[in-house]
């Protein structure tokens, strides 16, 4: 069975090679051999899964070492698989939302000229994060993590005529290679800590190591997590990265990539957990995030860029989960599942809208589309239902069990602090995602011809894009459920993560009412903000606090203002030091030996008889220098 | 004398001190008699073979006998003489064994690369219906005088060309494997002579060339007296200009001691002497710092074929004989010769970069480029070790061919006046012929030591060499002097295809297939030893072992 790990990472691999070599012969037919290795993969993940659940508990991780990848003493790095509960869930989910989103991408690509191209990278992406949730080393996972995020840069500015398009995939590269950094000098690190990569022995050995050097491990890791999970202070690049193809906004920056940072401390779990300093870190960056990505999700009229707002807010929450230890892995995975569906749901929705509109992102020129997508509006409705944590859906399982590790955290003031939070993002939550639901579905309509004189009119997506809707809002409604039944989920991880029974600061039913509560008072407030009156088609010009979370709270000024600036300053001082000092030193080297050749030439005269000097000189001094030697 | 004494020598009957034939192993000297009797069969078709036929009857000869000694220098490897059958031939004055196999394969190799360009007849544009190689219509004609010119429309050749390399070459094989001071010597004149001739016959610039010729022939004169006072010097030490028995004496290992020399016998003060002299001889040859300057004049004026024949078999031979100088017969005057050489290593390596960055001429350049090549080697001659020995064996190889192959590129760039030497007609090179000047170029970053070329291979292995045998501080004046030579490498490469070409700039000329086979097998050897040089290597280092 274990040899059929590499498979999962081989499949969509050879697609991608297959896709992006094989030239325009396979524009016609490629999109069907991206899909269908996609599936492959995924069939191939149900069978290990299938056969996984046939194995006890503790007997359930596969091994696959393929080959060693660089040899030498003291530094092996093979490249070797781990196939545990966490990366099956991985698996499944990744190669199950690819598949569909491979399926949806066949109809929303398809008048692309370069549809060939995209499913080419699509199969590397899956490619990538499969093998990012499958090494057994770290060093292989950051290959992983590299090849992501070259997908993600690729399919973010794959409409790279699009100067908007360009320029955000930019960004998301630049800002994640902060973060790669970060995992790189974890990386290195830990081979100086442990002599290692292997996820065994450096998580089995963190009680012989300093607290120190593992909250620095931790840190690093935290950073990593940040660039990829877009977690404050290194978000600023996933609303612009929804200058990508929608499918890819569904896929990678929602449903999976940007999960990989919950995946990363998840999986070094031991690490922080021996390290408080830099779980309080962890706990605090998730959320911050959870409340910056909601408020930016408030002021949103862009669809996707609102959905992004959500989906970072939605990490937070996972990453809060995960920073909480025992007590939380479970339900940060479990929360990235259900996310996962809903998220996606909830994406291939706005682009479905966007496919009957025109490619119209500002909800402000929608309205009333229920009657026209019946399909869509359904499907999304679902979704929406499971992310604010409606009782019953999947997010209000996976979000519940959150809130309530998160009240778990101390007995003190920090419990309720976090829990606070958690609770209160809950209500944004349900919020904004109202205020999407009722301008893009509800009351009249507000389009209107655009400058060409073309009126959208909107109409239900074709079959391949609704199938997997539908799918997905199955997913939406009852994968929490399903997972909670019998604390199942909890107890499939439990062999790798880990668990702990939370004990908050006050009682679990308690919890419960107050989410449920909040939650209502969040939908209604939105409902009497945009359902009671009509929606101006243009933004009017909103609070202070409106207007900075139009601009993602400012980030994008912060950064320029401190990062951009005080980088060129520091460069223009280092250019000046440079002109002035390095190169008058390589330039003062060079005139000088210039100098030195100019006169030394000046000694070959041509005249044989100087030479005949020079030689018999010569000779005389290598006589006088051998008798010298001799001598002393 | 006394009356009876000299009557003794003329009527007694004392028995007649027997003299023994000479035993000659002819088998283990069939490359050099090979390439010799070749030559002088070269003679013979100069002598009766019609003019018409006689270029390729030439040709025939001396390509055969070059492929036939290559053949049976391999030969004499696969037989176990570069390794254990290593033995010393014809009554101890010459050694068959790894060094000297190994050298003579390399000195064979390029010798049959150079004859290709030597017989390159399609650069010139043609003069009277005949076409010309590099070599003048006759050399005994005065140049500009109508002699030459009637010679000129009369279509005659310099075809003495190739048995005077096949004597070169010849003298060549010995110089690296003699192992007596006299055969030493034998050698050195026997392939420095042909050189001198050689040198004096280009087509163009024909008093350049002459001049070179002249040159070369003085110091070199020069510096064979040295060489031979040198020998003297160590006879009158020894008692035997054979190596093992000169060693023997350095080693105190020696007992009887010959009564004719009694005083002078076991003098340091004749040996240290006479041992810088004979160092000085083959530091001249190989162009060592300061017995260096006849290098760029006469790399300038000589016909450009021979140019790189010199500068890369020339070295070679050179090389192959300080190396068993050194090893063989002074290794027990490591600590007086070592010092010296360090100093000489450094100036070499020092001048020939530096000089070379004013250099406006591209034969001149590469000319004191092979000056600070030369101290490379130097490097891992000094380093004294079995290592130094096979690093050096494969610097030369490795170094021999990308001179060549540069030569060769410089033949081909030419104008009005034949070759197009001075470095400013360079300029934008790459952009009219991209792939004349990216073989240029590939052999300059090889000489410049940049990695996946055999440049940078042979570099490191007579750096890593030195530096184990001790001699950290050369390595490191090696790199910066590297880093020197680097810039006016680059230079050019920025030159050829950085700027904009001259309205009046030269022509490339399209070659036959004989330059394009040299420069070819100078690019081929240049990234196969860049690339892959593991096999050179171990070969190299298998025949590191010398004989004694």
């Amino acid at each position: 069975m274990e040899n059929l790990i590499a498979l999962l990472v081989a499949a969509p691999l050879l697609g991608a090679a297959v896709l992006l070599c094989g030239g325009r012969r396979l524009d016609r037919g490629g999109h069907w051999i991206g899909t269908l290795l996609a599936v492959v993969s995924f069939a191939v993940g149900v069978l290990l899964f299938t056969d996984m659940l046939g194995k006890d508990a503790e007997h359930r991780a596969l091994h696959q070492s393929l080959f060693s990848w660089i040899p030498v003493e003291g530094f092996q790095a093979d490249v070797a698989f781990q196939l545990d509960q966490l990366s099956m869930t991985f698996v499944l989910l990744i190669t199950g939302v690819g598949s569909l989103i491979h399926v949806y991408s066949i109809g929303y690509m398809e008048h692309d000229e370069r549809r060939r191209r995209f499913f080419g990278y699509l199969n590397l992406f899956l490619a990538a994060m499969l093998l990012l949730v499958i090494a057994d080393n770290y060093l292989l996972l950051y290959v992983g993590w590299e090849g992501v995020g070259l997908a993600s840069y690729l399919l973010i500015g794959f409409w790279q005529h699009k100067p908007s398009a360009a320029t955000a995939a930019k960004k998301a590269f630049l800002v994640n290679r902060v973060g790669d950094m970060g995992l790189s000098i974890a990386i290195m690190l830990m081979f100086t800590t442990f002599g290692t990569f292997a996820f065994g022995p450096v998580l089995e050995s963190t009680a012989d190591t300093s607290e120190g050097m593992l909250t620095a491990i931790g840190l690093l890791l935290l950073l990593a997590a940040c660039g990829k999970s877009a977690q404050v202070p290194l978000q600023s690049w996933l609303g612009d990265a929804m200058e990508g193809p929608t499918p890819v906004s569904a896929l990678i920056h929602a449903a999976t990539m940007v999960t990989a940072g919950v995946y990363l401390i998840t999986r070094s779990g031991a690490i922080f957990n021996a390290a408080p300093d830099a779980q309080l870190a962890v706990v605090i960056v998730g959320a911050v995030t959870l409340l910056f990505g909601a408020i930016v999700g408030c002021a949103k009229d862009d669809i996707k860029k609102a959905l992004a707002g959500s989906t970072m807010s939605q990490i937070g929450y996972m990453i809060l989960a995960a920073g909480l230890g025992p007590i939380g892995y479970a339900f940060a995975i479990m929360h990235l599942v259900t996310h996962g569906f809903f998220k996606a749901g909830l994406f291939l929705g706005a682009g479905s809208v966007m496919h009957g509109m025109n490619d119209e992102v500002d909800m402000r020129k929608y309205g009333g589309l229920r009657k026209y997508m019946p399909v869509t509006f359904v499907t999304f409705g679902l979704g929406y239902l499971a992310i604010i944590g409606f009782p019953g859906l999947s997010g209000f399982w996976s979000k519940d069990k959150i809130i309530e590790a998160a009240f778990a955290y101390d007995d003190g003031i920090r419990g309720w602090i976090f829990g606070g939070v958690a609770l209160l993002g809950a209500g944004i939550t349900a919020f904004y995602m109202t205020r999407v639901m009722i301008m893009t579905f509800f009351g009249e309509k507000r389009w209107q011809p655009d400058a060409d004189g073309n009126e959208p009119h909107p109409h239900e997506s074709p079959k391949s894009m609704t199938i997997p809707m539908i799918v997905l809002a199955f997913g939406s409604v009852f994968a929490g459920g399903l997972f909670s039944l019998n604390e199942s989920f909890v107890k499939w991880l439990e062999p790798v993560t880990q668990f702990e029974h939370p004990h908050p600061v006050i009682s679990v039913p308690a919890i419960t009412a107050s989410t449920v509560v909040v939650l209502l008072l969040g939908a209604a407030l939105a409902y009497v903000m945009y359902g009671r009156k009509p929606v101006p088609v243009t933004a009017p010009r909103g609070s202070l606090l409106t207007r900075a979370a139009r601009r993602d709270l400012l980030q994008d000024d912060f950064n320029h203002v401190v990062l951009v600036r005080g980088g060129e300053h520091l460069t223009r001082s280092l250019v000046y030091v440079d002109h002035t000092m390095v190169d008058g030193v390589v330039n003062g080297t060079a005139a000088g030996f210039g100098g030195l050749s100019g006169r030394m030439r000046k000694l070959q005269n041509g005249f044989a008889r100087s030479y005949a000097v020079s030689m018999f000189g010569g000779t005389a001094i290598l006589i006088a220098a051998t008798l010298l030697m001799r001598a002393v | 004398m006394s009356a009876s004494a000299v009557h003794s020598l003329w009527t007694t009957a004392a028995p007649i001190q027997k003299i023994d034939a000479p035993t000659i192993e002819y088998a283990q000297l069939l490359p050099t008699l090979i390439v010799i009797g070749a030559a002088v069969v070269g003679i013979v078709v100069e002598a009766f073979v019609g003019r018409k036929v006689r270029y390729y009857a030439q040709m025939f000869v001396t390509v055969v006998a070059l492929v036939a000694a290559f053949a049976a220098v391999i030969g004499l490897a696969a037989g176990g003489h570069a390794s254990t059958e290593a033995q010393i031939a014809a009554m101890g004055a010459i050694a068959v064994d790894g060094p000297a196999l190994f050298l003579q394969g390399t000195i064979l190799l390029t010798g049959l690369v150079a004859v290709f360009t030597f017989a390159e007849r399609r650069l010139d544009p043609e003069a009277h219906g005949n076409r010309v190689d590099s070599f003048t219509a006759q050399a005994g004609s005065v140049p500009g005088s109508d002699g030459e010119k009637a010679a000129v429309k009369a279509g005659f050749t310099t075809t003495e060309v190739f048995p005077l390399a096949l004597f070169a070459i010849g003298g060549m094989l010995v110089f690296p494997a003699a192992n007596d001071l006299l055969t030493l010597f034998i050698a050195l004149e026997v392939f420095s002579l042909p050189l001198y001739l050689l040198c004096a016959l280009a087509r163009r610039k024909r008093l350049m060339s002459q001049e070179a010729a002249v040159k070369y022939f003085l110091l070199g004169a020069f510096s064979s007296a040295f060489l031979l006072f040198g020998i003297a010097l160590l006879y009158g030490y020894a008692g035997t200009v054979s190596y093992a028995g000169i060693a023997d004496v350095v080693d105190g290992t020696v007992q009887s001691i010959d009564p004719a020399l009694a005083d002078t016998m076991g003098n340091d003060a004749l040996l240290l002497v006479g041992g810088a002299m004979i160092l000085m001889g083959l530091l001249f040859k190989v162009g060592a710092v300061p017995f260096h300057m006849w290098t760029p004049d006469v790399y300038q004026g000589a016909p450009t074929p021979v140019t790189g024949f010199m500068a890369a078999a020339t070295k070679v031979a050179a090389f192959g004989a300080l190396l068993r100088l050194l090893y063989v017969v002074l290794p027990g005057l490591r600590w007086d010769w070592r010092p010296v050489m360090w100093g000489v290593a450094i100036v070499t390596m020092l001048i020939g970069a530096i000089v070379a960055i004013t250099q406006t001429d591209i034969k001149r350049l590469l000319a004191y480029s092979s000056i600070a090549h030369s101290g490379f080697i130097l490097a891992g001659v000094i380093a004294a070790t079995p290592d130094g020995i096979s690093s050096v064996l494969f610097y030369l190889g490795a170094y021999s061919f990308v001179t060549i192959g540069a030569f060769s590129v410089v033949t081909l760039v030419r104008d009005a006046g034949g070759e197009a030497t001075h470095l400013s007609k360079w300029a934008g090179l790459g952009r009219r012929s991209p792939l004349v000047a990216a073989v240029f170029a590939v052999f300059l970053l090889a000489f410049a030591g940049i990695p996946l070329t055999s440049g940078f291979s042979g570099k490191f292995a007579v750096f890593k060499a030195a530096a184990e045998g001790g001699a950290g501080a050369l390595v490191v004046i090696g790199v910066i002097s590297s880093a020197i030579a680097a810039f006016f490498y680059i230079r050019v490469i920025v030159l050829m295809f950085f700027s904009e070409p001259k309205p009046e700039g030269p022509t490339v000329a399209v070659p036959s297939p004989l330059t394009t086979t040299a420069i070819g097998v100078g690019v081929a050897v240049t990234l196969v030893l860049g690339v892959a040089p593991q096999y050179f290597l171990d070969l190299a280092g298998q025949a590191g072992v010398f004989v004694r």
